[in-house]
């Protein structure tokens, strides 16, 4: 029974990684950039979401309005940050994105407090018994919703014209340009939906908790850099797989052999022992 | 020179050798490390367990400049198998690694609780900021010696691109393997110094942020340039420290800072003083 408990409980959790991760790799396909500011928008959903909530008593309304929302601050993360020095090395985008994810943290500290904030009334925590196991509402809805976005997300890539161009870009983006399609839309449309994303998944973690705190985008910040480094770097279908296996190894580690490793130096322990056997990731090509 | 001066000194001295060495990796040789603080720490707990168990102080610097850059070998290996963004993820996952293990290993390292009461250098207080100056400029001259040198040369031809470095004829794995042994041993000789500074080390100490502040020192003060690595080196330990005022908003100071570097002055304080010495020149020349 452990078994199982543990795995569904890896199951949520890779959900959780692979709704944050997969805005990283859009991000990544397109413009080589390591967005570890994508934590502050994680952090920015979960703190707009439980706002809304509790001042409009409705999830339903507060999910998307939020996802929304952080979606038009990605895109202006893109246009303000990250234009103007694409033709610059690597690292200096890097960088630059780390010193704005501690901008964007301490800001939300200054302006929300250093305690984090709760929902006045946590919408769907009823629990009941499936499989021998208690579940709560919000679990399921965690799974499933993530399924099903990034589900809907893969199946417009492939039947409408945007999805084509979005493809086309990432594969080739002189190509795409040379076919009329404008590189910068879809780097926009890049950033709003891996931005809302991300905010999804924020106000999914805050519902699993009931908390937002400023330092909640700590550990996504970096886990998702390993999920999308495990993956293949840009490569959505590893992202995915990477995410729901990260999530499982580590609820598995943690009894196993979490006396001599902490859940952290596990995910890495994880990535790098697949690095060094699959130097491009588990699923990325030569 | 009060204590407190003397106090920040020495932490920027510390704090000069180890942005050195990770300019050696990072600048020099473009191998990009985000875990940096890992070796950091590595050489602050050798240093702590040597002397806890009486070794001489100068010997347990060396013994933890020889642990770091033993295990700062094992991560160049690692260099070889993967490249560029691949490489900065598995360096901060060896950041992480190291990290988790310390915590909980609580037997000998002291776990979350760290170590304390490491026995004193033998040096008082501004004696042994003499000895740290010192050791710092020893690691600038290193540091300017071989970017005159042969080894410098081919550093940046690898730093360049390592496909081409290799066709010509650089034996492209041993120099990085040297960039990296050369660069974590100066880390694991800053942790000793540190932990004989501090006398008291803990975990968090070493973690993520810290390889990010060093990351950060190379980087504002210019990647590649070793006078520039030191005045971001001082600028960035000091910094905290001029803001006190504002003591509130200091990291927001900071991730704002590191930001806006980045995004006008990619090239850092060293690029910033190039290119006003050019215009200046440029003025003269004028009539």
């Amino acid at each position: 029974m452990l078994f199982l408990e543990l795995f569904a409980q890896g199951l949520i959790y890779g959900c959780m990684y692979a709704t944050i991760a997969v805005g990283l790799t859009l991000v990544y396909s397109l413009l080589r950039i390591l967005h570890v500011a994508h934590a502050g928008l994680f952090a920015l959903g979960g703190y707009l979401g439980l706002l809304l909530t509790n001042a409009t008593g409705s999830l339903i309304l507060a999910l998307p309005l939020a996802a929304a929302a952080v979606g038009v601050v990605g895109m202006a993360i893109y246009r303000f940050c990250y234009e103007p020095i694409l033709h610059r090395p690597p690292y200096v985008a890097l960088i630059a994105s780390i010193g704005l994810f501690i901008a964007l943290e301490e800001i939300f500290r200054l302006i929300f407090g250093p305690y984090g904030l709760t929902y006045a009334q946590a919408p769907l925590q009823e629990t009941f018994a499936m499989g021998g196991m208690t579940i709560r509402r919000v679990e399921i809805v965690i799974v499933v919703g993530s399924v099903l976005i990034l589900g809907i997300l893969s199946w417009l890539s492939r039947h409408t014209r945007l999805g084509v161009a979005w493809r086309a870009t990432v594969d080739d983006p002189q190509m795409a340009a040379s076919f009329g399609i404008s590189v910068l839309k879809v780097r926009y449309l890049n950033f709003f939906i891996g931005s809302a994303l991300a905010a999804v998944a924020g106000v999914f973690i805050s519902l699993l908790s009931n908390l937002v705190e400023p330092t909640m985008g700590g550990v996504p910040s970096y886990k998702a850099l390993a999920i999308i480094v495990l993956g293949g770097l840009g490569n959505v279908t590893g992202t995915l797989c990477a995410s729901l296996l990260l999530g499982v190894t580590e609820a598995f580690g943690t009894i196993y052999i979490g006396n001599f490793m902490d859940r952290d130096a596990i995910a890495f322990a994880f990535m790098i022992v697949v690095l060094m056997v699959r130097p491009q990731g588990l699923f990325g090509g030569r | 020179m009060g204590i407190y001066e003397i106090s920040l000194a020495t932490v920027v001295g510390i704090n000069v050798i180890l942005a050195l060495g990770l300019n050696l990796i990072t600048g020099f040789c473009g191998q990009i490390s985000l875990g940096h603080a890992a070796f950091y720490g590595i050489g602050a707990y050798t240093t702590a367990l040597a002397a806890q168990s009486g070794v001489p102080g100068l010997v347990s610097l060396a013994a933890a400049m020889f642990a770091a850059a033993a295990i700062g070998v094992v991560v160049g290996l690692a260099s070889l198998r993967v490249r560029h963004d691949f490489l900065a993820i598995t360096t901060m996952g060896v950041g992480f690694l190291f990290l988790g293990i310390v915590r909980q290993e609580d037997r000998w390292l002291g776990g979350e609780l760290g170590i304390s009461a490491i026995p004193a250098f033998g040096l008082s207080k501004p004696g042994y900021l003499l000895f740290v100056l010192l050791l710092a400029l020893l690691t600038a001259m290193l540091s300017g010696y071989i970017n005159r040198s042969w080894m410098g040369f081919a550093f940046e031809a690898v730093a360049d691109d390592e496909d081409t470095a290799r066709v010509v004829g650089v034996d492209v794995a041993a120099y990085k393997l040297a960039a990296f042994s050369l660069g974590t041993a100066l880390a694991g000789l800053a942790g000793g110094l540190y932990a004989y500074f501090t006398r008291f080390i803990v975990p968090d100490d070493f973690g993520f942020i810290t390889s990010i502040s060093i990351l950060s020192m190379v980087a504002v003060g210019g990647i590649g340039s070793t006078t520039g690595v030191i005045l971001g080196a001082g600028l960035l330990t000091l910094m905290p420290e001029f803001f006190r005022f504002i003591s509130d908003y200091k990291l927001l100071v900071y991730g704002v800072l590191l930001f806006a570097v980045m995004r006008f002055a990619p090239e850092g304080l060293a690029g910033v003083g190039r290119s006003w010495l050019a215009r200046w020149r440029l003025g003269r020349r004028a009539p």
